[in-house]
Formats: structure tokens, C-alpha cells, sequence
């Protein structure tokens, strides 16, 4: 093992270092047993491992809530930011530092509603990095409000006759903002399809949203209940762009083959709410990356002092 | 500014009379006061820009004020719509804006009329007015004229009417559009100034037009300086000393920018609000050249948080903004304390709270810069009370920041933020500049809040850095960064980050006091309002009262010493643009009393009985009314 450097330094440096699944593990996870955040924290350290991503280059950033203790338990850098917010906190890091890998991790309150201005401009923006959003149609951390993404009926201690209002949904949400690069649903019940989209996602050049069905057996055990018992609500949508999981074809007998370069077809798809799909609603590399549009040319002390004194002379007397 | 392309630069055909030079009588004076007002749009704030920066290329001292509306376009003819700039200027370097104008070029009677309103002319101000209103062929326009005549009858201003109009016409079809140009050659004419330089800086500012409009702006410039050498009979000299030493001249806000860009830091990150905006439109424009960017975020949240990320990832960034956008950020503040992630915020203030007065000078966010933040988040906030400070400030803000893992707060304001000085070129060195990043491994066993017990400090840990692998945090948290809710970890958490604010006070040096160190009564102020304060304890003490004053760069942590200081004075009392109680208002109490907000910090650090004297005008405090105020407040039997 070469201690020396990092490969951000360069290739010329040899680094013979290899990590296992347990190496990308922090903090012992202390979500609720039987949390769907549990097997999405297990499908990434898989995910990570597999693709050799060197720790120290690797950014897990969150919010506040308990999906947002994620980094805590991932041994890479991390931020665990506010509430809403970690995505202007993963912008920063990837404008600056775009060699870095960048993952977010957002609950469905932090990531829809109080910071939903993040959520549509990130997606403009179009970063190159990952986000994940951990739906489980309810504020868990602060013990059973109702969020955007809670199903109307929905009882909860802030509305408990049932939400009043339709769920937002945030695939189609997403799907609508300009620049949306690629749109993903999955479900934590499901870790080889979390796995199949964590990584389509990663190789995707830019703004990666995956929604992840998540359970909470604390607040919302009822809400994926069925999705989980009987297949036949699920339908996936599968194609070579997207994800293809054939051990899931056991399983799951629906699916529709949805070119995800397709984006009015992928609205219609998100649309629909006879089934729930997981897969790959969109995606579209060919758009602009925000640090690669703002991408300038970095200049050394003498260089920057050179240009300064020119500019100065503009403001001499 | 002439848009026309119909120009016919050759038009000086109006050589009328020509009073030979021997008659004009010459004004000598060691400073003049002039303020050129119009309507927005009609260019007087670059007549006056131009005049202003060319006479600091000179050799002059100047300051300049804006003089805005609050709207973009108001009524034009009203009071309101008043646009321009005062300019003053002298042989020695020049502070503050003064008191009042001694000589105003209005281009109506009504924009002249608000400048009266505001007590901003004096008593016998010279002043130079368009006189195609008198008799215009609008009857109420002719009314008006009138009225305003008859309000200002009462002062013995000297009216010189003149045909700004009537001849830019000989010169282009929209003199709307090119009366600024005729003014601004009349004030060549009036203060001598050197028509090459004028003529210099006119084709650098329009240097995006087309010849013909520079043509057009020039023959205007010409015809203004042969109608005012031809019909006016004086002229004004403010000698000239040339500095010792090479100058620079701007505003403050292109000073923030100059600095953050000599301070190495790459990222702003910002979301426009007046007045902090121009500083970012100066940087947009330059920054890339020094492999740095603007990023104008979804709002000021988003800025600050774009901010921290990029700090965190080992680049030191700012963000900058004003009150209500100081408000937005205060969440990712605590973050940015929380976590020790250096970062550096500007808040060019305005007057608060809430929208308040967007383009108008307040030193109202003080102690919501200082105590704004829920939960003890310990930072440093320092003032700059000057354009060259604006410039310097950015560096020592990025050093400081990096240095203690900690914020820095930089407060300018509105005055600063627009006003133009020249200062003294700074000479760039290579330790401004931020090191490149350190990307090396982490030594085994450091922690990411390795804590020196005794300082609070500890050093800083990016990522791609080996073995160093932590996570930030804003929740309690442990040297290790572990999220740790205990009372022990809590309270060392808090000590830790306080603690360091202690060790950086301690390498401040003690305040200097202007005048002599100790007296009846010692004025502190802080930020852009040292030059009218010193000019004030000048006055006061001509007078033989025993005046000084003490101005303070550092608010929180406060410079050291200060007590001390105090206590060589019978009185203390500070000067600020913020509001306060009149202690003799009704209702008002020595304890229910609101003190100015630097009098608040004083008094709570010191337990002196520190008094204040406060306007919040919405315009740069008058070196007059501090020179009242010093009176009216010395101790008794003093
Ligand atoms: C500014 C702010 N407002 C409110 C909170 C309280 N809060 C913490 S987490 C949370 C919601 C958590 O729900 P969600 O984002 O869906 O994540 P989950 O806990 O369900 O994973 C709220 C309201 C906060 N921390 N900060």
C-alpha cells in the first residue's frame, strides 16, 4: 500500500490500495431496525466498493433528518449540513474541487420542501454528482409530520385527519425543470436495483435525482406495505441506457421497455398512477455541467499578481 | 452622454462676449464642494463621476457621494427623481463628503429643490441652472419654476441661468442625452481641469459606442467649457499638491473587489442586492482572468451555503450581501462556525430593518452580525472605514478566516460601497495570495478538531487528503467530529470555538486615539464615518474643546484596551448611523433607552457609561452635526 500522495495529485502515482465494503464503514448506523435507510446505506458501501472509489476522494453531503445521518455512517469525507440545504453545500464543493466525487443524500421534507429552491436550481445546474432523495413520505426525525410527499389521506401529528392535500410528485417535478439530466426511481426494499441505479447514475455525466421508496416502519410502515407484498403493483422500466436487472424478472413479471432518452414518454410514465416504477425515467448526457461551464483556468501567485498590477494601472492617477 | 449620431463637432459657433480671463474673479480655496443633480438618465452622476475622477488623477483629494433615487424611474421634475453626485475636493486628501455644496449644477428647478430641502447647499451656494423652465411654454412648468423660486428666496444662493438646452442643440437633436457632457465642461472650465485627461477618460467610458457618439460627447464637453469660459466671471482654484506617492482611485465596492481578487480566494458566490451588487458586476467582469468566478445563486441561502461548500473542499470563498440577505444566511453562519469552516461574508449595510432603504447608508447590522446567529457562534467582525481598508480588508478577512477556522464578517456600507477616494496603490505581495492546497496525508492520529486545549485552534483537514476522512457536522460533536450530545462535549465544543476568538484578540494592537489620549470627551465610531468625525474633533478642538476620537476596525472580537483608554476621558461617547433613543424623548428612560448599537457592545465590554449621538438620515453623517453634537454632549464643566 502507497501512503504516499493521493490520485487527485496525478496518475503518476501508484496507489495499489483496495477497499472492501467494510473499509467504506463509519459510525454504526443508528437508524430504527427495519428502516429502509439500512439497506440503501448497505447497497451504496457495496456500490462503492465495487467501484474502488478512493475514500478520501469520495464527498457524502446531507441534510438534516434522519436519511441525512448517511455520511455519518459512510467512512469518506463528509458533510452533514441544515436542513434543505445540502445541495448549494455539494454545489460549492464540486464548483471548486470538481475531481471530487460528490453524493448528496436528502429526506423527502429536505430535499422537497423546505429546500425545494435547491432542488429545482441544482437540477438546472446540472452538477455532476449524485443525489439521492430517501422518500418516505414523511418527517421521521421530527416525529410524524406530514411532508410534501405524503400520499393525501395520510394521517399524521400535524394533520391528523389525513393530509389534506395531494403528494407532490417528484419525478414529474424534476422531470419539468430545464437541464434535468437523468431521473431515476428506486425502492430500498429492492438492493439490487438500488445498486443497478446507484451506478447508472454515477456514470451518468451530471445531475443524477434518484428517488428512493423508503419505508418507515416507525411512521409509514403502511405506505410501500403493498408494494412490497404483491409485485404485480410494481412495473419496471428497463433498458440498456437505463438500468436491466435480469435477477428482478423472477420477481417482477411488469415491465415496459422506456427508452429513457425519451422525455415525453418519461412524463407520461411518471404520471401514471396505476403502478409504482423503478427505473430510469430519464437521462440525458449531452447537457451542460455546471463546473465545466464555469470552468476556468486556474492561475498561479505570479500570474494573478501580474494581471493585478495591470489592473491596477486602469485605477492609477 | 450624446447618443446622436447627427453630431457636428465643429458647432462652437456662440463665441459670444468673451470676459478676458483678467476679469473673472479666482475663488482660492484649500476645498470645494460641488453637486451636480438632474434627473435619472440624464447623466449627471457620470458628469460628476468624471469630474471627480479626473480631478483625484490631478492630484486633488476627492471624495463623491451618490445622490440616488429610490426608484428606477420616478417622475421626472420632482424632488424625488433627484439623481447625481457630490463631489468634494481639496489640496489636502479628502475624508468625508462635507457639509454643505458651494456650488450645484441642476438641469431643473425641482431636482435644485430637493438638494434644498436637504440643507445640502450653503447659504450662499453658487448655482448653475438650466434656464429653459422660466419660461417654458408649459404653464405649470412655469408655476413650478416659480414656486421654487420662491422657497428658496430665503437663502442668498447666487442663481446663473443657463442655456444647457439652447446649446446642446447647436450641437446634437436629443440634448436630453449630452447636457451632462456641456456641464462637465463648464466645471473644466470653473476648476481648471485638464481637458486631456477629460477628454481621455470620456473615450474609456465609451469605449463601447460608436466614434460619432464620442465625437458628439466631446464637441458637447468643448461647448461647455467656451460657454462657461465666455459668460461666467469665476473661476475656482483648489491647489494642487501631488501625492508622495502613486495613487489609485475608486469606489469601495470595486475596492472589495480588487481585494477579494488580491486575497487569492476564487469563489463568490452572491445573489444581487443593492448595494452590495456592483462590488459582484466588477468582479463578474475581471474575476476569471484570475482562474476565479461569480456564482449568482437561486438566493442568498443558497450563496452562503455554495460558500461554505467551497471552503470546506479546502477553496476559502465569500459571499456578499445586505441586510435582508445577512438575515437569509444566518442559519449556514452557525453552520460555518459550527464546523470551524472558514468563510468570509461582506455586508455592505444599508438602512434597515427589513427593505428598508435598499440604496441609503445605515450601520444597522452590527449587533446582528455580532449576536444574529441562534446559539453562541463566536466570529470575527471588522469594519473597514475606508476605500483603501475596503480593499485590504478582503486579505486580512481571508487570512483570518483561514487561519482560526473561522467566519469573518466584513461590514462596509452604502457610503463606502459607492463613494470614490484615492489611496495609495497597493503594492501586491505574494502572501496575500492563498497557498495553493495541501493535499498530502493526514499524519496518524490527527483529529479534525484536534483542539489545542489552551488556543481552541486546530488545523484544518480537506478532503483528498489520506487519512483524514471525517464528517462536518453541525450537530455537537467531539475532536473527532463524532456526534456527541453530552454536557462535557458541548460545553468544550463552545469553549474550543470562543476560545480562539480570545487568541485572536490578543494579536490585535490597542486602538490608536486621534488627537491627544485623554480629555473631557472621546468620540468612537467605526466604519465609513472616520472622516467626518475627525474632521468634527478637528473643529471642536480649534475651538479649544478637549476632543478626541477613537475608531475601531475590529467589533468582535473588540481591540484590546479599550478600558484603559475610557478611563483617560471624563465622557465617551460614540457616533454612529444607526438608531437611538433622543434621551429626552417622551417615554424615554436611562432604562428603557435604545443606545446606539456600538454604544450596546461598549458598554456591555467595558461597564464604562458609554453615551451615543445617532441620526439614521439615510445620507453619510455631516462633519457639521458631529461638530454640534461634540458640543452639546461635553461633560459638564468642561
Ligand atoms: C431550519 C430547520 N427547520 C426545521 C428543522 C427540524 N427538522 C429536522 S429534520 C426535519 C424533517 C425530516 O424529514 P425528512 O426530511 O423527510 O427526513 P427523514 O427524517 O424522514 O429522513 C425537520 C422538520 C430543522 N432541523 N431545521
Amino acid at each position: 500500500m502507497i501512503q504516499l500522495g493521493c490520485s487527485l495529485l496525478g496518475s503518476a502515482i501508484a496507489d495499489d490500495r483496495s477497499w472492501e465494503m467494510d473499509d467504506y464503514q463509519a459510525a454504526t448506523a443508528r437508524w430504527c431496525s427495519g428502516c429502509g435507510d439500512h439497506a440503501v446505506l448497505a447497497a451504496v458501501q457495496r456500490f462503492l466498493a465495487d467501484l474502488q472509489l478512493p475514500p478520501e476522494e469520495t464527498v457524502f453531503v446531507s441534510g438534516i433528518g434522519c436519511s441525512s445521518r448517511f455520511p455519518h455512517y459512510i467512512n469518506s469525507y463528509g458533510f452533514h449540513g441544515l436542513h434543505g440545504r445540502a445541495l448549494p453545500l455539494a454545489t460549492g464543493i464540486k464548483l471548486r474541487r470538481p475531481e471530487l466525487q460528490v453524493f448528496v443524500v436528502m429526506g423527502d421534507g429536505d430535499c422537497c420542501s423546505i429546500g425545494a429552491a435547491h432542488w429545482i436550481h441544482t437540477t438546472r445546474y446540472n452538477p455532476n454528482m449524485v443525489a439521492l432523495m430517501l422518500d418516505n413520505g414523511v418527517y421521521g426525525l421530527t416525529k410524524n409530520q406530514t411532508s410534501p410527499t405524503s400520499p393525501k389521506g395520510v394521517r399524521s401529528n400535524t394533520q391528523p385527519k389525513g393530509a389534506f392535500l395531494e403528494g407532490m410528485n417528484p419525478i414529474a417535478t424534476t422531470l419539468g425543470v430545464e437541464n434535468a439530466s437523468f431521473v431515476a426511481q428506486t425502492g430500498d426494499w429492492v438492493p439490487d436495483h438500488i445498486y443497478a441505479v446507484l451506478k447508472a447514475a454515477y456514470e451518468h455525466r451530471g445531475f443524477s435525482f434518484v428517488r428512493i421508496l423508503q419505508r418507515c416502519p416507525q411512521y409509514t410502515d403502511q405506505l410501500y406495505l403493498n408494494a412490497m407484498r404483491d409485485s404485480n403493483t410494481i412495473e419496471l422500466l428497463v433498458h440498456p441506457d437505463g438500468v436491466d436487472v435480469p435477477a428482478l424478472k423472477q420477481i417482477y413479471k411488469n415491465e415496459v421497455y422506456h427508452d429513457p432518452a425519451d422525455l415525453v414518454n418519461a412524463f407520461r410514465l411518471a404520471q401514471l398512477d396505476d403502478k409504482i416504477r423503478l427505473g430510469v425515467f430519464y437521462r440525458n448526457d449531452d447537457l451542460p455541467v455546471y463546473e465545466e461551464v464555469r470552468r476556468v483556468s486556474p492561475k498561479t501567485a505570479d500570474e494573478k499578481i501580474a494581471i493585478l498590477n495591470a489592473e491596477l494601472d486602469t485605477y492609477a492617477l | 452622454m450624446a447618443s446622436s449620431s447627427a453630431a457636428a463637432p465643429a458647432a462652437k459657433k456662440k463665441k459670444a462676449k468673451t470676459p478676458s480671463p483678467q476679469n473673472k474673479s479666482i475663488i482660492k480655496v484649500a476645498e470645494h464642494t460641488v453637486e451636480v443633480v438632474s434627473d435619472p438618465g440624464e447623466g449627471a452622476q457620470k458628469c460628476a463621476q468624471t469630474f471627480g475622477r479626473v480631478s483625484a488623477k490631478m492630484g486633488n483629494g476627492v471624495w463623491t457621494v451618490e445622490i440616488i433615487p429610490a426608484e428606477i424611474q420616478p417622475p421626472p421634475r420632482t424632488p424625488p427623481s433627484t439623481s447625481g453626485n457630490r463631489v468634494r475636493i481639496g489640496t489636502k486628501p479628502v475624508t468625508n463628503w462635507g457639509d454643505a455644496a458651494h456650488l450645484v449644477v441642476a438641469f431643473n428647478e425641482q431636482v435644485l429643490l430637493h438638494r434644498h430641502r436637504a440643507n445640502a447647499l450653503n447659504d450662499d451656494c453658487a448655482v448653475l441652472i438650466e434656464s429653459m423652465w422660466e419660461a417654458h411654454d408649459d404653464e405649470d412648468i412655469r408655476k413650478e419654476w416659480a414656486a421654487a423660486m420662491e422657497e428658496m428666496s430665503g437663502k442668498r444662493y447666487r442663481f446663473i441661468k443657463v442655456p444647457m438646452e439652447e446649446q446642446c442643440l447647436t450641437v446634437v437633436d436629443n440634448p436630453r442625452k449630452g447636457k451632462n457632457m456641456f456641464v462637465l465642461g463648464m466645471l473644466a472650465n470653473i476648476y481648471s481641469r485638464n481637458l486631456d485627461l477629460i477628454r481621455e477618460q470620456i473615450e474609456v467610458e465609451f469605449r463601447k459606442k460608436s466614434q460619432a457618439v464620442i465625437d458628439a460627447n466631446l464637441a458637447l464637453l468643448d461647448l461647455g467649457h467656451a460657454w462657461a469660459e465666455a459668460n461666467l466671471d469665476f473661476t475656482v482654484d483648489v491647489p494642487i499638491e501631488p501625492p508622495p506617492v502613486p495613487m489609485v482611485v475608486m469606489n469601495g465596492n470595486q475596492a472589495i473587489a480588487m481585494g477579494a481578487v488580491a486575497s487569492g480566494m476564487e469563489l463568490c458566490a452572491m445573489y444581487p442586492i443593492t448595494p452590495a451588487t456592483s462590488a459582484s458586476h466588477h468582479l463578474s467582469e475581471i474575476f476569471e482572468n484570475y482562474g476565479g468566478i461569480v456564482h449568482q445563486a437561486e438566493d442568498e441561502i443558497a450563496a452562503v451555503g455554495v460558500a461554505i461548500g467551497s471552503s470546506f473542499a479546502g477553496k476559502v470563498a465569500f459571499t456578499i450581501t445586505s441586510g435582508p440577505g445577512l438575515a437569509l444566511k444566518t442559519e449556514f453562519i452557525g453552520l460555518a462556525v459550527m464546523t470551524e469552516t472558514p468563510l468570509v461574508l461582506v455586508d455592505v449595510q444599508r438602512g434597515g430593518p427589513s427593505t428598508g432603504l435598499p440604496t441609503k447608508i445605515e450601520q444597522s447590522d452590527l449587533l446582528a452580525a455580532i449576536w444574529g446567529q441562534p446559539g453562541d457562534a463566536p466570529k470575527v467582525v471588522m469594519a473597514p472605514a475606508t476605500m483603501e481598508e475596503c480593499f485590504l480588508c478582503m486579505i486580512t478577512a481571508r487570512r483570518i478566516a483561514e487561519a482560526f477556522r473561522c467566519v469573518v464578517m466584513v461590514l462596509s456600507d452604502a457610503n463606502l460601497a459607492t463613494g470614490v477616494q484615492p489611496f495609495p496603490r497597493p503594492n501586491v505581495t505574494r502572501d496575500w495570495i492563498a497557498a495553493p492546497l495541501d493535499l498530502s496525508p493526514v499524519p496518524d492520529g490527527q483529529k479534525p478538531y484536534d483542539w489545542d486545549p489552551k488556543t481552541g485552534l486546530s488545523a484544518r483537514i480537506i478532503p483528498g487528503r489520506q487519512n483524514g476522512m471525517f464528517r462536518a457536522t453541525g450537530l455537537s460533536h467531539d475532536e473527532d467530529s463524532k456526534i456527541a450530545y453530552s454536557p462535557d462535549v458541548h460545553e468544550r465544543g463552545c469553549e474550543m470555538r470562543a476560545r480562539k476568538m480570545a487568541v485572536f484578540q490578543q494579536s490585535l494592537r490597542p486602538p490608536k486615539v486621534y488627537g491627544v489620549d485623554h480629555g473631557d470627551l472621546l468620540v468612537v465610531g467605526w466604519g465609513s464615518t472616520i472622516g467626518a468625525i475627525e474632521e468634527a474633533v478637528d473643529r471642536a478642538r480649534e475651538e479649544g474643546l478637549a476632543v478626541s476620537s477613537l475608531h475601531l476596525r475590529f467589533l468582535s472580537p473588540l481591540e484590546p484596551g479599550l478600558k484603559e483608554i475610557f478611563n483617560r476621558f471624563t465622557k465617551v461617547m460614540t457616533v454612529e448611523v444607526n438608531y437611538s433613543d433622543d434621551p429626552n424623548a417622551p417615554y424615554i428612560t436611562d432604562e428603557n433607552r435604545r443606545r446606539g448599537q456600538l454604544a450596546w457592545l461598549l458598554r456591555a465590554t467595558t461597564l464604562v457609561d458609554v453615551d451615543c449621538w445617532t441620526r439614521v438620515p439615510g445620507h453619510p453623517l455631516r462633519p457639521g452635526q458631529i461638530h454640534e453634537a461634540i458640543r452639546a454632549h461635553m461633560p459638564k464643566g468642561a
